[in-house]
């Protein structure tokens, strides 16, 4: 990932900026209150605060947005990571009877991570990204949050982007936060397709009937695939990658190709594919296009109730670039090198700034509009509200219902 | 539970009713006294029996005609219910107990185990899965009628989906099971049960899932009915620990729970006797000579790339650690290995120490975490892109594995064996022969079931027989501590104190069973 002049070195200079002008604290406190509908869900929750010097503190947890406001103002946190609801507030947890401190809830959440593609892409590897990999996780998105909402009926989907590699979704349902352990292991397995380590070659094996969840998926990796995988990867254009594909295809089959595609020719290609795949039972060529652009789900990241995840708007310390919300509306035109860092949100913020001061505006007018409205993180903070606002349908009904059965009218 | 010394009471009162169906949810503990000695018989058979159910689950598929039969043939020698369709009267003239009385045995003990079971996190998993599996295989042999009776009987009330609700969704059915036709379609009930409550289903992606609902035929209710026994199980567990102080301040009871919950663990390795008995030095040589192939796989792929991931620094840590390093010399040894990779030693301290110290119970809840059993390598944490742990018979593509073990230089007629072991699922038995070859043994007297354990006989037999480190746990072992002895004898007692045996062989009494570490 092109560097762009980021250096860690700014940090300790921008981050209490950033933290003072720009991080959204009364739409993240109105997210984590989940609408005050359960009691001390925001007092109960763990955030963990990675410092200066990589020094990782954990069981943070605050009374109000207030007392979140002032102490990461005071402690200037590198990275924030959002954890689970506990039973008691996580910063007495020492003073609570051994046993009964635990986990109770948290949104459902998966991560993906360019990492865990590097046997397919060829553009980059490990933690460098480019917009022809980029791809990867644009499909992903598509997959992840079609299944999640027509499968298994959740609502409230928040796509952020980690600020490198990756990107992360958080269900915020109801429903989802309340799920158990296994749960949450068998809703990941149930997205998961590619199996296999280093050791496996063929890390897709699909079986006749092909589940309904396959064959979505199946078409949306096809939307993409002749473009990404023929055109950008370029997997059937050198040696190297072509035997990685071949590697992949089922012997008898595997000299018809041979001979093609060592002539170049990729109609013929595709005519073969079609007419192999009369013969029931085969689904080589579905099988490849899963393998090279299917999602790569961490299991262990969704399994756990009280797996720590970076937070959405937190600032990451590698790239400098702030982990935004995504819109989906426009996730095929999302690029992730283009997001505002750190620098470029806190310094188009000052020179702002300066120039309503030159106008002599009210002062207190100023403060009134929260300085992101100024930046490039206006649109990212405006889709957050956005999700919020749709969040909040949801327990506006469970105020109702409480407040009729409190007779609180 | 009352319990009166060692009178018998005999029961009159009309329990016929409450075993009137031979399988149940365990929802009412028993109310009736008895004596210790029954009170001890029926826990340890059924402790048999669970370790039998654990022992078939790794070597044969669930439910295939090879696990029924033997698991039939076990719950019959420790007169446990085994033929839902016999009818609970007394007066039927049977050999042995009958029908009634092994389903208070069953009742009873279920409950016993439950004391001992509930009071780790360990402890209750292990006998939720057993249990889990018993019931799939008790259900499994009811008759239709029967399975709906039980489900109307326990208020699983799911609800159907209309006809014009099922055509439209016809071809979306057929698809997401192998056991649905068109035929299954219209023939059937369907229900529609939030996925919560059909995880085993939903994980294997064996339904049809839409807006958050399975679509099950009535054919299929097994997976919805296990997994509410399993949650109404752990449920039960969490409070039965609550009531534990009360139980354990009987004098007669704490001693026989504690030995039960011991005894399913056997040897666990997470007692270190024999701390610093090895150098760092000699891992190397070690790894090819005396480690099973999931640890030499790791410690391969350790010197090669000088970092290992999560799941591979975890299995093989925890191994080093059973084998006898030190948390001093486990430190030194990854820390060397990943500064030579892209890790400098600032960042292992900053990063990968911690885990290491944690392992060995010194961070966080101080759990001194067990070294992991081949159960536990095969069945959970699959390995993904990038990462080298797992069981290489059960993770590793059959032409790697070949590929492999020939260039470890194993015969090709060994290899074949091994393969066709794989191909049969017998994993830990391909790993054995896998011990066999390298060896150059006839065949291992052991069963095995952990990595550390392979360690163990590994050393001993390179060692001539002779014990290099002192073992711990199974009394006989540990009286073998001087030179060498006949190679029979040592197949003799290994055998007869290895629990995973077996069982209609083992004819081991009830206080060697029991024999504390």
């Amino acid at each position: 990932m092109p560097s762009s002049g980021y250096d860690a070195a700014c940090l300790p200079d921008l981050l209490p900026l950033y933290y003072r002008r720009l991080f959204p604290f009364a739409q993240y406190h109105r997210w984590l209150n989940y609408g005050g509908v359960q009691k001390n869900y925001f007092q109960n929750r763990e955030f963990s605060f990675t410092l200066k010097d990589d020094i990782y503190v954990r069981y943070q947890s605050f009374s109000t947005q207030t007392e979140l406001e002032k102490e990461m103002l005071k402690m200037n946190p590198y990275k924030i990571d959002v954890g689970a609801i506990y039973s008691h507030r996580p910063n007495q947890h020492n003073t609570v009877k051994s046993g009964t401190f635990q986990a109770l809830e948290k949104e459902l959440v998966f991560d993906i991570d360019m990492t865990d593609y590097d046997d397919v892409r060829s553009c980059c590897s490990a933690a460098e990204i480019c917009s022809k990999c980029w791809t990867l996780m644009t499909i992903a998105v598509h997959i992840l949050d079609r299944a999640l909402r027509d499968d298994f009926g959740f609502q409230h989907l928040l796509w952020v982007y980690s600020g490198r590699r990756g990107v992360h979704c958080w269900v915020c349902d109801e429903a989802a936060r309340k799920l158990s352990v296994a749960a949450r292991s068998a809703v990941a397995e149930y997205l998961s397709l590619v199996k296999g380590g280093d050791e496996t070659v063929k890390k897709v094996v699909l079986t006749d009937p092909l589940h309904p969840f396959i064959r979505e998926s199946l078409a949306v990796v096809e939307r993409y695939f002749p473009q990404y995988a023929l055109h950008e990867q370029e997997i059937l254009s050198r040696k190297e990658s072509v035997d990685k594909v071949l590697a992949l295809v089922p012997e008898d089959i595997l000299f018809l190709f041979q001979c093609c595609i060592y002539e170049g020719n990729k109609a013929v290609i595709r005519s073969l594919c079609l007419q192999a795949t009369a013969k029931k039972g085969q689904h080589f060529e579905k099988e490849i296009m899963l393998q090279y652009c299917y999602p790569r789900l961490d299991v262990n990241v969704s399994k756990g109730v009280n797996h720590l995840l970076k937070s959405p708007f937190s600032v990451h310390p590698k790239t400098g670039r702030i982990s935004v919300p995504m819109d989906l509306e426009e996730l095929d035109t999302f690029d992730p090198l283009a997001v505002p860092t750190i620098r470029s949100a806190t310094v188009l913020n000052a020179r702002v700034v300066c120039c309503e001061k030159e106008n002599e505006k009210d002062a207190a007018e100023r403060r009134k509009i929260r300085d992101y409205k100024r930046t490039s993180l206006a649109k990212y903070v405006k889709y957050f509200d956005q999700f919020l606002d749709g969040l909040a349908l949801s327990w506006k009904g469970e105020l109702l219902k409480k407040s009729d059965l409190e007779k609180d009218f | 539970m009352q319990f009166s010394g060692r009178r018998r009471k005999v029961i009159t009162s009309p329990q016929v009713e409450l075993y009137g169906q031979a399988l149940q949810f365990y929802g009412q503990p028993p109310l009736e006294n008895m004596s210790l000695s029954e009170f001890e018989s029926f826990a340890v058979d059924r402790l048999k029996l669970l370790k039998t159910i654990e022992n078939l689950g790794v070597s044969y598929v669930k439910l295939s005609d090879d696990y029924k039969r033997k698991l039939d043939n076990e719950s019959r020698n420790l007169n446990f219910p085994y033929r839902p369709d016999a009818v609970p009267d007394d007066r039927k003239s049977q050999v042995g107990p009958s029908e009634y009385e092994k389903r208070r045995k069953d009742h009873i003990s279920h409950f016993i185990l439950r004391l001992a079971y509930c009071q780790t996190e360990d402890l209750r998993r292990w006998f939720i899965q057993q249990e889990v599996d018993l019931f799939r295989y008790r259900f499994n042999g009811l008759q239709p009628k029967q399975k709906v009776e039980f489900l109307h009987k326990n208020n699983l009330q799911y609800d159907t989906i209309s006809v014009e609700e099922k055509k439209t969704l016809q071809d979306k059915l057929v698809n997401s099971s192998h056991n649905v036709s068109g035929i299954t379609v219209e023939d059937q009930d369907f229900y529609k049960v939030p996925f919560q409550d059909a995880l085993d289903l939903v994980r294997t992606r064996k339904v049809y899932l839409k807006a958050g609902y399975v679509y099950i035929p009535h054919q299929d209710i097994v997976a919805i009915v296990l997994n509410d026994f399993r949650t109404r199980l752990s449920k039960a567990l969490a409070l039965t620990a609550r009531s534990l102080p009360a139980v354990h301040s009987d004098e007669r009871l704490q001693p026989l729970l504690n030995h039960l919950s011991h005894a399913y663990v056997g040897q666990d390795y997470s007692i270190q006797k024999n701390v610093g008995k090895i150098s760092l030095e000699q891992i190397d040589s070690l790894s090819v000579k005396s480690f099973p192939l999931c640890m030499r796989q790791l410690h391969q792929a350790l010197r090669d790339s000088h970092h290992l991931r999560h799941g591979g620094r975890m299995q093989y840590g925890l191994f080093l650690k059973g084998i006898g390093l030190s948390l001093e010399q486990a430190l030194q040894f990854w820390r060397s290995e990943f500064i030579r990779g892209k890790v400098d030693a600032d960042k292992f301290d900053k990063a990968y120490a911690y885990g290491i110290r944690h392992m060995f119970g010194k961070e966080g809840k101080r759990a001194d975490y067990t070294p992991y059993s081949c159960m536990k390598v095969i069945l959970s944490n699959l390995p993904s892109q990038g990462d080298h742990h797992g069981c290489p018979f059960r993770h590793s593509d059959p032409e790697l594995l070949k590929q492999k073990l020939q260039f470890y230089k194993v015969s090709p007629s060994g290899i074949s064996q091994i393969l066709e072991l794989v191909k049969g699922m017998h994993y830990q038995l391909a790993c054995q022969k896998y011990f066999e070859l390298t060896h150059s043994i006839e065949e291992a007297s052991f069963s095995l079931n952990h990595p550390n354990q392979y360690f163990i006989e590994s050393q001993r037999v390179l060692g001539g027989g002779k014990d290099i480190k002192r073992e711990v746990g199974t009394p006989q072992r540990s009286q073998e501590n001087s030179a060498a002895r006949g190679s029979t004898t040592d197949r003799e007692a290994a055998a007869a104190a290895n629990a995973a045996k077996d069982l209609p062989e083992m004819t081991e009494d009830l206080d060697s069973f029991f024999q504390d570490a």
